[in-house]
């Protein structure tokens, strides 16, 4: 893999996150406000002390300029960036790759999304005029492709698939009603979750991330410097972001049951970090849970599972929040809500959390037995045709 | 002078039960069932699926025209049979016309593809629609039929060979309808009686005289037209061998308008023997008759798909769902973004693509990709592409979603990764299909649909269907 990564060259020193929801009464203005003063607080700098912006939406604005006129940044550079739902994960690479470049001391990465101010359900449509020939499926529809092909693959019962669906949901409501950004701040009962009306294949609406309106910040320094911002700064470890060749749907080998994406932005990620046994290393992990099935592919091709197994890791309780390798402590897109643009800096708003020991009542248990790397994965698109990011941060520097 | 080649014939999936019409209106209940196109049919559709029927049993032929009729067109000032042309992948330099607006044109069509000097493809499709309640809604029927007319040649030889063809022409007030009406207005049933029934007997008695033929010498009468009485009593006084008028489908599929006789006649090519005499008499603003003999080719030609077994399928539709596809019922939309309407410039730079569904196949590596693309996704040669359709070949599902989202004139959407036998894969949209019995191998194949109507164009496009026409 011809990366070669950026292993402890930046930090993160600080971080903000809006709650996350149906936020009708705040604008893109006043969400991109709000992450920048708690990120800009937490890092203890001002806004004219950072030197370039990152910023990631993918329908709430266009330009530099969705960010620069809210907070009358003056003279200078702004970029907006989008990669579907990987779209802040994007505007936090690209931040970091700047500040390890030297060209900046101080960047700043934030992603928004404004969902809730469309009038429709799910995600607008956003395509360049075509000639009617694509598919016009929904996103839930494309994920759900996942399903049929996992269950016949590996011999599972319809009926136990669903009830490993049920088991994601279930476990990122719990998660996330411990979370008071959290866009749905209640446990769900898993009968509630396995008889909700049905949106695509078998995925009913708690198989579903919400969809919300939200922001999320990150202030990123090289490492060197991260010290006078803060005692206890998040070591960026990788960044792997890869895009497929969108061959799934037309190539007869990808059998829908992976995310060959996944798999290779992992494995480079997973090279630069020096991690060999990610489910022994790893502190936690938060993961693109967009949909349940999504959830349940992704543990394999992360290497949290072998394949095939996940079901049964997912039914045994492996990736609760007092599992063995805690998955979306936060409550995921599952139940923090999913604003496109902010969610991948969401992710990192977690492990910043919980590297630090902030994590409140959420606070995974292995990090106090010497945990200390965590990882986010965001991806954008369908199976067979997606984007991928997957970041490993962490508490202490390498030896 | 030509003769028909090959035929084919194109009804719709859906049944409605005339029962449940007269039940949702509280007026006493009719008998049968009459056909119903889905949701994304039209008469453009459903014309490439028929001339696709009659194309597959002749694959050799080219036909230098293409001629179609519909009283139901799905455009006006823009020609329809330019995407019927172009879903068939006709040569170029194959011409295309549409005969439009009225049932007579649909006798018209076959009568210029018959007298034509090349080789002409007939595409008659019609869609028959009324009002809630009304005679036009009960007794109409939706299908498509298509003949290939050419001359007998060794690579396509002649089935029937048209004898006599005789017609009567008078101007007179039976039915019509304005351009844009949902519905056709008609003068009061025993006038229209009286102006076709001297129409019918001169016609025919013309045709038999051309023909040399007693009426009880001709196997088998087809006698149709939308004035159904008029239609009866002309069948009735014809002078016909006892058995020797054909159904006309009344009960099952209803009266196609301008399909019809056309539909009646591959029905009875279905069922005749070689060198028999199949009388059509259409009778629509006048009267047209054509004598048919029958061949020995007859005897080889394809046997799948007959109008009959096509009868004997499908699956029924309830009243509102019917009345929803057709317009008559303005329906609660999904809370989702309207569909984009087809842009013009795309649409015509892929038109080999989304009309023809022609793929490509890698010339370095053999792999086939759909929709056809420049670099292999298999061995990542650049520009070694050449063109191959797609639209005959059968392909297996993979993997399936029900979407409950998307938006439809008919929700849920159904939607399949399917493989095809030679490899491609696709992934699309499934239809005519019980989103409850949809399973990963299950056999499916092409179809033409428009998908729908965006901005006031027709996006017309390939869906699948359950393997059924073979």
């Amino acid at each position: 893999m011809a990366s070669n990564g950026i292993r402890d060259r930046v930090a993160i020193v600080g971080m903000g996150c809006t709650s996350f929801g149906e936020r009708w009464d705040q604008g893109v203005n006043d969400l991109l406000v709000d992450a920048t003063k708690d990120a800009l607080a937490s890092a203890g700098v001002e806004l004219r002390d950072v030197d370039a912006f990152w910023l990631g939406t993918l329908y709430s604005g266009q330009s530099g300029l969705t960010l620069s006129r809210p907070l009358k940044i003056e003279y200078k550079p702004v970029s907006r960036l989008e990669n579907y739902c990987a779209t802040g994960s994007e505007a936090f690479r690209n931040a970091c790759y700047a500040v390890a470049s030297g060209a900046y001391d101080v960047a700043m990465a934030i992603g928004v999304e404004k969902l809730k101010d469309s009038g429709i359900s799910g995600l607008p449509g956003f395509s360049a005029p075509g000639d009617g020939t694509r598919a016009g499926l929904t996103a839930p529809a494309t994920f759900s492709l996942l399903a049929p092909a996992y269950a016949k693959r590996y011999g599972v019962e319809d009926a136990t698939l669903k009830e490993v669906m049920t088991r994601i949901a279930w476990k990122n409501h719990k998660n996330g009603a411990l979370n008071p950004r959290a866009q749905f701040r209640k446990e769900v009962p898993k009968d509630t979750i396995a008889c909700s009306p049905l949106v695509a294949g078998p995925l009913g609406i708690f198989d579903c991330s919400g969809v919300s309106d939200g922001s999320a910040a990150a202030i990123i320094v090289r490492a060197e410097d991260a010290h006078r911002y803060t005692d206890k700064p998040l070591y960026v470890k990788a960044l792997s972001f890869v895009a497929g060749p969108a061959a799934g749907p037309m190539d007869p080998d990808y059998d829908y049951t992976t995310f060959p994406e996944v798999v290779a932005s992992a494995t480079d990620a997973y090279a630069q970090a020096g991690i060999k046994d990610p489910r022994q290393e790893l502190a936690m992990a938060e993961v693109h849970d967009c949909f349940t099935p999504t959830e349940l592919v992704l543990m394999e091709d992360l290497g949290f599972a072998s394949r095939g197994t996940a079901w049964k890791e997912v039914l045994a309780g492996t990736f609760d929040l007092d599992g063995e390798l805690a998955v979306n402590p936060d409550g995921g897109l599952k139940s923090f809500g999913h604003p496109i643009g902010a969610s991948g800096l969401r992710m990192l708003f977690e492990a910043w959390l919980q590297l630090r020991g902030e994590a409140g009542q959420r606070q995974v248990a292995s990090i106090a037995r010497g945990r200390k790397l965590a990882l986010t994965h965001n991806l954008g698109g369908a199976p067979g045709e997606c984007v991928s990011f997957v970041s490993v941060v962490g508490s202490e520097p390498s030896r | 002078m030509n003769g028909i080649v090959a035929y084919g014939a194109y009804l719709p999936y859906f049944r409605l039960d005339r029962k449940a019409i007269g039940d949702s209106l509280g007026a006493p209940a009719d008998k049968g069932t009459r056909s119903v196109a889905s949701y994304d049919e039209d008469t453009t559709s459903m014309a490439v699926e028929a001339a696709r029927a009659a194309l597959r049993s002749a694959p050799a032929a080219r036909p230098a025209t293409l001629y179609f009729a519909t009283a139901a067109p799905a455009y006006l000032d823009k020609t329809n049979a330019t995407a019927i042309h172009a879903a068939l992948d006709l040569d170029a330099s194959a011409a295309a016309f549409d005969m439009l607006g009225s049932v007579r044109s649909g006798a018209g069509a076959l009568r210029a593809a018959t007298d034509a000097a090349r080789p002409a493809l007939v595409a008659l499709s019609d869609i028959r629609t009324g009002l809630p309640g009304g005679a036009d809604e009960r007794e109409g029927g939706d299908g498509a039929v298509a003949f290939l007319l050419a001359p007998d040649s060794p690579a396509a030889p002649l089935l029937a060979a048209p004898i006599a063809s005789a017609s009567v022409t008078a101007e007179f007030l039976d039915r019509w309808r304005l351009p844009g009406e949902p519905a056709s207005r008609q003068w009061e049933e025993r006038f229209g009686e009286h102006a076709y029934v001297p129409l019918g007997a001169a016609a025919v008695a013309d045709g038999l005289k051309q023909a040399g033929l007693t009426a009880a010498a001709v196997t088998r009468w087809v006698v149709t037209g939308p004035h159904g009485r008029a239609s009866r009593r002309v069948a009735a006084s014809i002078g016909a061998a006892k058995g020797a008028v054909a159904d006309d489908l009344a009960s099952s599929i209803g009266n196609t308008g301008a399909a019809h006789a056309g539909l009646l006649l591959a029905d009875a090519l279905d069922r005749a023997k070689p060198d028999e005499t199949i009388a059509v008499v259409s009778l629509a603003d006048g009267c047209d008759v054509t004598i048919w003999r029958t061949t020995a080719a007859l005897a080889a030609r394809s046997r799948a798909a007959t109008v009959a077994a096509q009868v004997a399928a499908g699956m029924p539709v309830s009243y509102a769902t019917a009345l929803t596809w057709r317009g008559f019922l303005q329906r609660e939309p999904p809370r989702r973004p309207d569909p984009e309407r087809p842009a013009a410039p795309p649409s015509f730079r892929g038109e080999s693509w989304k009309f023809a569904f022609t793929g490509s196949r890698c010339q370095a590596c053999g792999a086939r990709h759909v929709p056809p693309q420049r670099v292999c996704v298999k061995c990542h040669a650049m520009d070694r592409m050449a063109p191959e359709r797609l639209a005959d070949v059968p392909a297996t599902i993979a993997t399936f979603t029900v979407d409950r989202l998307a938006y439809s004139l008919s929700p849920p959407v159904v939607a399949a990764v399917i493989d095809f036998e030679g490899g491609g894969r696709f992934q699309c949209e499934l239809t005519d299909v019980d989103p409850a019995a949809v399973k990963i191998g299950d056999r499916v194949e092409m179809t033409f649909r428009r998908l729908f109507t965006a901005g006031g164009v027709h996006n017309y496009f390939w869906k699948a269907r359950p393997l059924r026409s073979r």
